[in-house]
């Protein structure tokens, strides 16, 4: 059980990182490999001023405002300076290694004494369990702290994704989907191209970056490799959730966003448990990517033959 | 309203492949005045349309519109007041997103696009009665997206959009082209209507004689980066494309000949 709401939370703390994967990657698609940075900047730059004593909500909310700022360098890079997109992304993620360390001095930041934003979801608990530490659904026994910090992740997770389909639905937001889908048109529509994409990637590095600020403040540590595969991760959830949603509205693009992000999680949770080595998880993340993007080519390919066949 | 004064471009200066794509241009184009472009392939007329756009920097010359010196402004800023249809269907709308969602980004062309909803339910009715309007019936569609329209329906739609913000110009660029003939009749009906009912000023440029003759009350032809014909008032008025095809010719004639006279130089003096 604690396994099971563990991988919840999980789940829904990157389908924040799902989100911004899915604006940069779909929405403008721009293949952004800044992830792997942003990601690990947030944790550092919220455990860092967790540590120095910060308020928690603001220091969160810096993690945000450090992601975008290493999205918009990213974007910038290609905008301005003409760089590949792949290679804007590659040096603003290297070059983010080193920043993360010097924002830590370490490589490693533990919270574990600390007051985190999970400590917000004990207020709770204990509205609705009472004093009780350990609650028992259908059963099953529970931490109430587990509980709490699954409600606040999932209380999180459908704020900024309802904020996120309102902000696509406003005038600014609709110019920056055009963006992905037809950027001549949009330009003769009077947008500027570049400074859109900018602010698109800066936005969904702020949400990669505040998913690693919440990881962090989950786990109890900000580590300068907790980033390393953060991208395929999140790429992976963004694929599994257009899978399950089945369509490109922009609504169910963000919901699938989240089932995606908590599915991946259950299932390789589920995988551990069997005997996974741990060790083969980031290859098995790969492989399952290159299977998604894959298989569906081989599908058609092979309904084409099929029908050939019948006519013939 | 529209005034060019000698623009030159050249494109891969300094290379083998360089072209020389227009060579001082100068035109005038008045207020409400619906002019034609036409020229062979290669003759800079398209080039002319996208330098006017501000699909690239000039090398030199001076374009003003609307009374304002927009030679720097970049593509994005023109828009504000320039209206456009590309020649390719697909290039015009955003296949994804549904055909209400590209007339609300066509809605706001030019202006700022701020925090406020793109659609709801006032603004879905008005769209409804401009798309009844053009007679193609994809008012029930609204919700439907673009790509799953024909070449024909997303032209249409274009100009529709191209028209929702009245442009000080507007700009097509052989935009039946790539169409069947029986869409291409009916876009061609359409952009009639549209510009005869707003007075728009009309930089068209097209490949079809018939189109030039009919249409519009200009017409010029380029070639090779220059504007070789000027055509206007009663002489345009009972313009018909024989008289184009043959000055077509004619041009023909002369630069054969200046080949052949290049060869004869060549031969007799190198």
């Amino acid at each position: 059980m604690t396994l099971l709401i563990g991988s919840l939370t999980i789940g829904l703390i990157l389908s924040l990182l799902a989100f911004g994967i899915l604006i940069s990657f779909r929405v403008v698609a721009f293949e952004d490999l800044t992830v792997d940075g942003s990601f690990a900047l947030g944790g550092a730059t919220a455990a860092t001023l967790i540590v120095g004593q910060i308020h928690p909500l603001l220091a969160t909310f810096c993690a945000a405002l450090a992601g975008a700022a290493a999205g918009g360098v990213t974007a910038i890079l290609h905008t301005k300076f003409g760089i590949d997109r792949l290679l804007s992304g590659i040096l603003v993620m290297t070059g983010l290694y080193s920043v993360n360390l010097r924002v830590m001095g370490k490589s490693n930041v533990p919270l574990l004494s600390e007051r985190t934003v999970m400590d917000y979801g004990d207020g709770w608990a204990k509205l609705l369990f009472g004093d009780e530490t350990v609650v028992s659904i259908a059963g099953w026994e529970a931490p109430s702290r587990d509980l709490s910090s699954l409600m606040l992740m999932g209380f999180a997770a459908i704020v900024i994704g309802i904020l996120l389909y309102t902000f696509f639905r406003t005038n600014f937001g609709l110019a920056m989907q055009a963006i992905g889908d037809n950027s001549k048109m949009i330009r003769a529509l009077g947008v500027n191209v570049d400074l859109m994409t900018i602010g698109a990637l800066m936005l969904g590095n702020s949400l990669i970056g505040l998913a690693g600020a919440l990881m962090a403040q989950y786990q109890g540590f900000a580590d300068v490799q907790m980033g390393i595969g953060m991208l395929v991760w999140g790429v992976a959830s963004v694929i599994l959730g257009e899978s399950l949603v089945g369509t490109k509205k922009i609504g169910f693009l963000i919901a699938g966003a989240v089932m995606g992000s908590v599915l991946f999680r259950l299932l390789v949770a589920i995988a551990l448990r069997w005997g996974l080595n741990p060790n083969d998880l980031k290859l098995i993340t790969a492989v399952f990517v290159f299977a998604a993007l894959v298989l569906p080519k081989f599908a058609s390919h092979g309904s084409r033959l099929v029908r050939r066949n019948r006519d013939a | 309203m529209l005034e060019l004064t000698d623009i030159r471009k050249t494109f891969f200066r300094g290379t083998p492949n360089e072209v020389r794509a227009l060579r001082g241009v100068n035109l005038t184009i008045d207020r409400g005045s619906f002019v034609c472009v036409i020229g062979t392939n290669g003759s800079g007329k398209s080039t002319l349309l996208n330098a006017v756009a501000g699909a690239f920097p000039l090398d030199s010359g001076r374009i003003l519109l609307d009374g304002q010196d927009i030679t720097r402004w970049p593509e994005h800023r023109r828009a504000k007041l320039i209206g456009r249809v590309f020649q390719d269907p697909f290039s015009g709308t955003a296949p994804s997103m549904t055909i209400a969602e590209n007339l609300a980004l066509a809605a706001r062309r030019g202006l700022r696009r701020g925090p406020g909803l793109a659609l709801n339910v006032g603004k879905r009715r008005e769209m409804r009665e401009r798309v009844r309007a053009m007679g193609l019936n994809l008012e029930d569609r609204l919700n439907n997206p673009i790509g799953t329209l024909s070449g024909g329906q997303r032209q249409s739609l274009t100009l529709l959009m191209a028209g929702m913000v009245k442009p000080a110009l507007l700009l097509l660029d052989e935009h039946t082209a790539a169409l069947d003939p029986k869409s291409a009749d009916q876009v061609i009906r359409l952009t009639e209507e549209f510009i005869a009912k707003d007075r728009l000023t009309t930089l068209m440029v097209t490949h079809s004689m018939q189109q030039a003759a009919a249409l519009g009350d200009r017409v010029i032809m380029m070639d090779r980066g220059q504007i070789v014909h000027d055509i206007s008032g009663i002489a345009k008025q009972r313009l018909r494309p024989e008289d184009l095809l043959s000055r077509f010719d004619e041009i023909r004639r002369a630069n054969q000949l200046d080949e052949t006279a290049a060869e004869m130089l060549h031969s007799q003096y190198v």
